[in-house]
This record gives structure tokens, sequence and C-alpha cells, in this order.
């Protein structure tokens, strides 16, 4: 459906994307994670050429849309603040993409002209999306009137009316409260899952990535970090950045001899097959055991966080007589206390070799 | 009066309530305060009442009570109303055949700067390019420049013996063209300023949204910013249509004798002819078409009160690409070069010329005598002294009155208050003439014996002075967010001490944009200032003009210098302000 090749793009002397590589395909629902400033916005404005790329090739259903304007691609879009048109009520916003003349659906490409509708049959459309994103008989309100999950809904069923062959979004949720944007992550991915659309969204938030995406786009600094599966992703960092990224902090470097490594918190056992030298080393903190004192690294904690959420798991903070800070996962009902003394082993299974440790984190 | 818009300062009266859509209190949102006990309340109205009678009194005093007595001198007699004089009047062949050239020559004007000046806000509104700042500035000079030299600037494009007729043997003087071209000059910066300011303000990115639902980029235009301007347009054409319905200085230099607006028919018919009876149902007729056009005005303004997303304009502007958006933006600054500059330039040059076809300065050096005429009493040079000293009066004036007026329209706003609000652009509508002359007439005879004051003059520029001031003023004491005083009054501040702290510091930029503004505009008021300067005592416009209305290289080259003066002092006040103003978050 998407496939972009060496996309670079230049403001000034900085470059926002570095040759970028990236496919989508058909029915694929594809997340860009990164940091604020990594990219990701203007991957999706030159996806939908807002934005001209200075080198590299995009390419929708296989043709070059080097040559084709925004309005003849057939894409949605959704911006992050919506962007709904304020001199129009709901439903003048949602039919205005049916207006406009240009349709395309199903990855037949843009067909000037094709399909257009009468009012009738737009009307009726426009409460079939209502319908469909949860706000039946909406169409006369005023967009300013709507609250935020509101707006969001309309500007989903704006993006959605024209049946765009790929759908955009740019921090699709960003502005939502916690609930409500769990709420609407699930309800998108079943939505999408039924209409079959491709999307390729943005967000810098992992969890909304994970829990929307068939794949997951790690991008730093203009460039593709990793490319995998949400699980994959997680469970394989590709680099100690990713790992940070997700929000893994226990990251030490390390040297690998046979099936262990040389860490400042002692030896770890490494997976089989890890190749020998140097490298960075991640432990997933429910790789981190909390022994009697007596027993392995010896910690003192500093800190307890609970989580929320459902799980009664709480993160414990320690410091190890040795090495840099660790956090650990235990349960609550078995969590130490603050500045008791305990001891700590790393489980094998829970521990990845971060591959680049050239790089510099 | 023909005076400068106030087109400008009424836009960020009208964006303001979108901005703080986003951000703080909206000014009605005082409505929401926990209520206040009677006595507060009553004091409240109180303050108001106080800040309001000085305001009231001056326009009573300075506005009303002239009018009024030039209007009842001319269509009362044996103590009774006279009202079938309007339709005699008004049924003359020869007053209708001014009303007419008056509505179309100002509807042809507004239609003509329309068309060449958005394409400018669009250029100043979307492009970065160098030096924008200082050709918006630039773009801005005209608009404050008295009428007068603006009418002498393009006699020396245009006229006779002017740059077109010197290279290609072009005179435009005898045409009505002159007249439009010249009000397009006066009035590019009206529409450059309210709607590019607009524009530069809308998000790009709603645009951007329509092109992704599938509208070409003009189409987008249309569904999206057009909507967005149209309020915008409206007012600012409104305005200019106001001006150039009004328009005298101009006229008056260019128009010749085939031309003549109402305002210009009023002058001939009060100062030439005495037949004040027809003067005054003029007057009326006048005063009647500018009071509906800013009713529609008000209205158009509260329209474009509905929340449009709008953003900072730093971030909206982008260096042109492709070859469509290059050559729109140089075709935008040939326009500015030859239209606004050019005349300008040519009036320097015009200045410096001597008798022998050399340059030199001949012309500034005559200034300093008396001369062989007997049309001046005094050099002309000491009108520079003159305008200077009653420039600085009237904005002492403006600044008072105006002041008082905008604190007291900043406070909780009644329908009362809004149609105040309204009444104080009267004075720029109506014929200056008739206030001119009013002075004359009504203020002559004790206990308000003014007639050979020198304040009379400072007076009736303080007319034009103080809308620009309220203009300016108002806006940004409404913006001041009133959690700003509450929170300065919880830590213990006094009233005074809470104005001193919060309101000061934020309006101080504001009063001093509002005196250059004023100041600029008093320096070149003409249509009334015309009748009440007295003959050893005349300002800078109405020694141009006598100039202008006697023959002779001599007279022509001395009204060019002091024109050119005129003009250098008008620039330097407005680049001051400039320079102000960017420092200043708010668009004017």
């Amino acid at each position: 459906m998407l496939r972009l090749s060496g996309v670079t793009v230049r403001f000034g002397d900085r470059t926002a994307l570095d040759a970028v590589d990236l496919t989508v395909e058909d029915h694929e629902t594809v997340c860009l994670l990164g940091p604020s400033g990594s990219g990701k916005s203007t991957l999706l404005r030159v996806v939908a050429g807002l934005q001209p790329a200075d080198a590299g090739r995009v390419s929708l259903s296989g043709r070059d849309q080097a040559d084709v304007p925004t309005h003849r691609r057939g894409l949605g879009l959704m911006f992050q603040d919506h962007q709904l048109f304020p001199q129009q009520d709901v439903a003048g916003n949602i039919a205005f993409g049916l207006r406009t003349g240009v349709r395309s659906g199903g990855g037949a490409g843009a067909r000037p002209g094709a399909g257009r509708l009468s009012k009738a049959e737009r009307a009726e459309r426009v409460s079939e999306l209502l319908e469909l994103v949860g706000l039946p008989g909406a169409q006369e309100r005023a967009v300013g009137s709507l609250s935020g999950g509101e707006q969001q809904r309309v500007a989903l069923a704006r993006a959605l009316a024209p049946t765009p062959r790929l759908l955009m979004l740019d921090e699709p949720l960003g502005q939502l409260d916690r609930g409500l944007r769990e709420r609407l992550t699930v309800e998108l991915r079943q939505l999408f899952r039924r209409l079959g659309t491709t999307v390729l969204a943005v967000t810098h938030d992992q969890g909304e990535a994970f829990a929307l995406a068939d794949r997951v786009v790690v991008m730093r600094a203009g460039r593709v970090a990793q490319t995998g599966t949400p699980r994959e992703v997680w469970q394989r960092p590709a680099s100690s950045f990713v790992a940070r990224f997700l929000g893994f902090e226990n990251i030490v470097p390390a040297t690998v001899r046979e099936r262990g490594a040389d860490t400042p918190w002692g030896r770890v056992q490494v997976p089989k097959g890890t190749p020998s030298g140097r490298c960075e080393l991640l432990v997933r903190p429910a790789g981190v055991r909390l022994t009697p004192p007596e027993e392995g690294l010896k910690c003192t904690v500093t800190g307890i966080t609970f989580r929320g959420g459902a799980s009664a798991m709480v993160s414990v903070l320690l410091q190890p007589v040795a090495g840099p800070p660790l956090t650990a996962e235990s349960p609550l009902s078995r969590a130490p206390d603050l500045d008791e003394t305990v001891g700590v082993t790393f489980t094998g299974h829970e521990v990845v070799v971060l591959p680049n440790a050239a790089e510099p984190a | 009066m023909s005076g400068p818009a106030n087109g400008l300062r009424s836009r960020t009266v009208s964006a303001e309530p979108a901005v703080h859509d986003t951000g703080g209190p909206a000014p009605g949102a005082n409505a929401s305060r926990p209520p206040a006990t009677r006595s507060v309340r009553r004091r409240a109205a109180g303050v108001r009442l106080a800040l309001m009678a000085v305001p009231v009194g001056f326009f009573a005093l300075f506005f009303a009570y002239p009018v009024v007595t030039i209007v009842g001198r001319g269509l009362r007699a044996d103590g009774r109303w006279q009202l079938d004089r309007v339709g005699t009047v008004l049924g003359d062949p020869g007053v209708q055949q001014v009303l007419w050239f008056t509505v179309w020559q100002a509807l042809a004007s507004t239609a003509l700067t329309l068309s060449v000046a958005l394409p400018g806000a669009y250029v100043f509104a979307r492009f970065r390019f160098p030096a924008k700042r200082l050709l918006h500035a630039l773009v801005t000079v005209p608009f404050v420049l008295p009428t007068v030299v603006v009418g002498s600037a393009f006699l020396a494009l245009l006229g006779r013996g002017g740059a077109l007729d010197e290279l290609w043997g072009v005179r435009l003087d005898t045409s009505v063209w002159a007249i439009l071209l010249a009000h397009v000059f006066f009035n590019y910066a009206v529409v450059v300023r309210t709607v590019g300011g607009l524009w530069a303000q809308l998000d790009p990115r709603q645009e951007e949204a329509a092109r992704v639902l599938g509208a070409s980029r003009f189409a987008a235009w249309r569904a999206v910013t057009l909507p967005a301007l149209v309020p915008a347009a409206g007012a600012a054409a409104l305005m200019v249509f106001l001006f150039t319905f009004t328009s005298f200085g101009v006229i008056q230099v260019l128009g010749g004798p085939r031309y003549a607006t109402l305002e210009v028919e009023i002058y001939r018919q009060t100062a030439s002819l005495l037949d004040l009876p027809t003067a005054a149902v003029l007057t009326l007729t006048q005063f009647a078409a500018v009071a509906t056009l800013l009713l529609g005005y008000g209205r158009l303004v509260r329209r474009r009160e509905a929340a449009l997303p709008l953003v900072a304009a730093a971030h909206t502007a982008r260096r042109p690409s492709g070859a469509g958006q290059w050559a729109l933006l140089w075709a935008v600054l040939v326009t500015i070069a030859v239209l606004l500059l050019l005349p300008l330039g040519v009036l320097a040059e015009r200045s410096l010329r001597g008798p022998d076809g050399g340059h030199g300065l001949v012309f500034y050096r005559a200034l300093f005598e008396l001369g062989d005429s007997a049309a001046f009493l005094v050099p002309p040079v000491e009108a520079i002294g003159n305008s200077l000293a009653y420039a600085l009066a009237a904005t002492l004036v403006s600044l008072l009155v105006g002041g008082l007026a905008a604190a007291a329209l900043s406070r909780r706003a009644g329908r009362i208050v809004r149609g105040f609000d309204a009444l104080l652009m009267l004075p720029l509508g109506t014929s200056a003439v008739t206030v001119g002359f009013g002075f004359l007439i009504a203020l002559d005879e004790p206990p308000l014996d003014l007639r050979s004051s020198w304040i009379l003059v400072p007076l009736a520029q303080a007319l034009v002075g103080v809308p620009f001031v309220i203009r300016t003023m108002l806006p940004v004491l409404r913006a001041v967010d009133d959690r700003l005083r509450e929170a300065a009054a919880v830590l213990g501040a006094s009233p005074f001490q809470v104005w001193r702290a919060v309101d000061l510091p934020l309006v101080r930029r504001a009063v001093l944009v509002a005196a250059g503004f004023a100041f600029a505009v008093s320096l070149g008021e003409f249509g009334a200032t015309v009748f009440i300067a007295r003959a050893d005592h005349p300002t800078l416009p109405v020694t141009v003009a006598r100039f202008l209305g006697r023959a002779g290289e001599l007279n022509y080259g001395q009204a060019m210098a002091l024109s050119t003066i005129l003009l250098l002092l008008c620039g330097a006040v407005l680049i001051v302000l400039e320079r102000v103003r960017t420092n200043n978050a708010g668009e004017f």
C-alpha cells in the first residue's frame, strides 16, 4: 500500500527525516513511535504531500506520488488538534470530503470526479459515520460546542467519510484524559479491524502504540530505530535508546564471556548464543528477583512506587553496593520496606543483550 | 473627517475575544464573578459615571454642540425648522451629481483598493522575505500622512509638469484616476493590516485538513480561509468606503473644478458661497450615510467574533516556493514600489529642485522668507512649530479624553456603554468642515468664547485623535486578566497599588502607541483646521494647501518642501511606533 524509500527532509541545517524506509501493507495498522522531534509528524506530512521531500520516493499502491498533489492522493489525515472547520457544523465537517469530488477507495487509487454523492446520499453517509463513532444525531451541533472527546470522534468520522485508502492519525488521542484514551484505543482497534482500514498512526505514547498497532516503528532523530510487532519490540529492544524510550532503566555496559556477562552488578547470565565481547545489557524489572540479604547482590531499598491500574505490582527502586540503581518488580504483598537491605539475583530469560553498544545512547 | 483609519485598531478589538477563548476570561466573563454587594456595585457604577463624565462632556461641547448649532443655523428660520429645504437641496441636479460622484468614486476606490491590497495582505501574512518588517512599516506611512500631502505627492507624480508629464507627457490630474490612485495609496495599509493581520493568524493546517480531504489548493482556500476572512475583508472595505466617501484633502488638491465629494461641496457651500442651508442639508446627508455605515461596521465586527482557531503569526509565514509564489511576491513588491513609494519619492525629489532645473534647497530656504505676496502673515516655516505645538496639545487632550473613555468602556459593558462605543467613531465620519465652521459659530459667545483662543485648533484635532486612542487602548485594557488584579489584591495591594502594579505596565506601551497615532493624525488634520487656524498661526497642511492654491513654480516648490517635512515628521513618528510595537505581542 504505502512504500517510502530513502525519504529525507531537511529544515535548514536540521535533518528532520534521514533516509527513511517504511512500508505499510494493506489492512495493516502501523504506529510510528518516538519522542517529540523524532520526525514522526513530518513523515505523515510527506506522505500526505503537505511537505515536499528533499530526497527519496513515496509510492501508494505502487504509484510514485511525486507529482500527485495532496488532494488527489486519496488519504485521510486526522490532525493532532483535529482542525475541525469552525464555520461548519458537525455534518458539514464530515461531509466535506464527500463534496470535494475526489473519492478513492479500496486501493483503486484516487479517481477524480468518480463517485460524487447526491445530497441525500451524503446525509445518509454522515449519519452512518456518526453512528459509527458513537455520536448519533449530532449533525447540526456547532463544532465549538463539542467536548474534546467528541471533537476527536467527529475528526475521525470526517477522515473516514471519503473511505481513504490510507488513514493517517497524528497523535490521535494525545489531548484526552487517560480513561477516555484507553477506551478509545480499544474502540479504534476494533473499528479498523472491522472496516479493514489501512492505518499509519503517530504517537509518543508506547501504551497507545502497543494497543493500536500490528507493527510498531520506533523513530529516533529522523531515523528508524526499530521495526517489529509490539511484542517483538517490547521483548527485544534493538538498542539502549529503544529500551530507554520504552521505559526500561536497568541498562548497564557489559562484557560477554561464555554463558555470562560481567557487569557492575556482578556476573549476569545471558541467553545462549550471545556473541562474546562488549555490549549493553538490559535486565527487565521482572528479571530482578528479590532475595534475603545474604543471597546475591546486596542492595538498599531507596523507593517504592505503586503503579496503579489493575495490577497489584509495585516498582522497587534499589541502590546496589556496586553499580547504578536498579528497578525491580514485586507483588504488593511481598514488597520490602523503605531502607531495608535486600539481596538481588537475575533471571536469565529477562535479560536482553542490546547489540549496538557502539552507538551512544 | 477624512482622517486615517480606525479600522486597524478595531481589528484587535474583534480578534481579541477569539484569542480569549483559548486563554483567560473573555471580557464578558466578569459576569461569572461572585455577586457583589449592593454598595460595591453602586460604587462601580459611580466610578464608571465619573470616568465617563469627561468624554461625554467633551463630545457634547466640542462635537454635538457645534454641529447642531451650525445645522440649526442653516435649517431654522423665523424660529421654525425649515425641513422642506431638505427636499429642495437634494432635488438640485448639481447636488445630485455631487452625491452620485461621491458614491461611485467611493465604491470604485474601495473595489480598486481591495483588488490591489488583498494580494498584498496574503503576501505579508504568509510569506517570509527579507526586510519584511521595514516594508510593513513603509506601507503604513501613507496611511498616517496628511491628506493634503497625499494630494501633493500625486500632483507631483501625475499632475502638470509632474514626473509622468515630463517623461511621457502623461497627465492624470484632470482625470478621476488620480483620485482613485491616491485613495488606494492612502488606504492600502487598512486592508493589508486588517485582513493580513487576521490572515497571518489563521492556522494553515485548516487548509491542509481540507486538502487531505480532497480539496484542491483553491477549493481549500475558498472553503476554509475565505469564510474566515470575509468579515475582516468586509470591515476593511467598509472602512475604506467610509474614508473615501468623506474624502476631502485629496479631492481638494486633485479634483479640480470638475470633481467634488459631499465634503468638498460642503466646504464650497460654507466657505465660498456662504449658503448655510445647503451646507446643513449636505452635512445631515453625510451624517446619515456615515451612521448607517458605522452600524453595518459594528455588525460586521461582531460577526467577526466567531471563534476562529488563531495561532501566533510568526509560525505561519514561510519562504515562497515555486514560480507562482515568487511571481506573486514580486508583483506585490513592484506594486508597493510604484504605487506607494514612487509618489513619496517624487514628492521629495520635487522639493529639492531649483528654479534652474538643478537640485538644491531653494524651496526650503524660501520657506524662511515672508515672500512678496500677501498670502502669509508669517514666514511659512513657522507653520512647522505651530503644527508641532498644536499636535502636542491635541495629543494630550486626546489621551486624557480617550484614556478616560477607554477606562470606562473597559468595565463591565451594558448595552448603553456599547452604544457609546460606536458613537465615539462618529467624529471620524462627520464632515470636518462642518465641525470647523461650527466651532467658529458656536464657540464665540461667553461663557465659551474660545474664538480667539489657541486651544480651538487642538480641540478640533483631538476629535479625530480620541477615536484612535480609544481603539488602541480598549483592547489592551480589556485583555488584562482580572485574575491578575485579584492575585495582587489577595497579596494585600490597595486598588491604587493594583492599578500601578498590574494595569499600568501592560497599558504603558499602548499609551505610547496611542499617543503616536493621535499625534500623527492631529498633525495632518485639515478639514476643520483650515477654518479655525488663525492666519498668523497656520498649520503645515493649511499652509501646503494655500501654496497649492496659488500659481507659480516657487509656490508649488514650497508646497512640496513643506509636504516633505510633514512626510518626514509623520514617518519618524511611525517608525518609532513600529519599534514600540515590535515588542508588543498583539497585532495592531
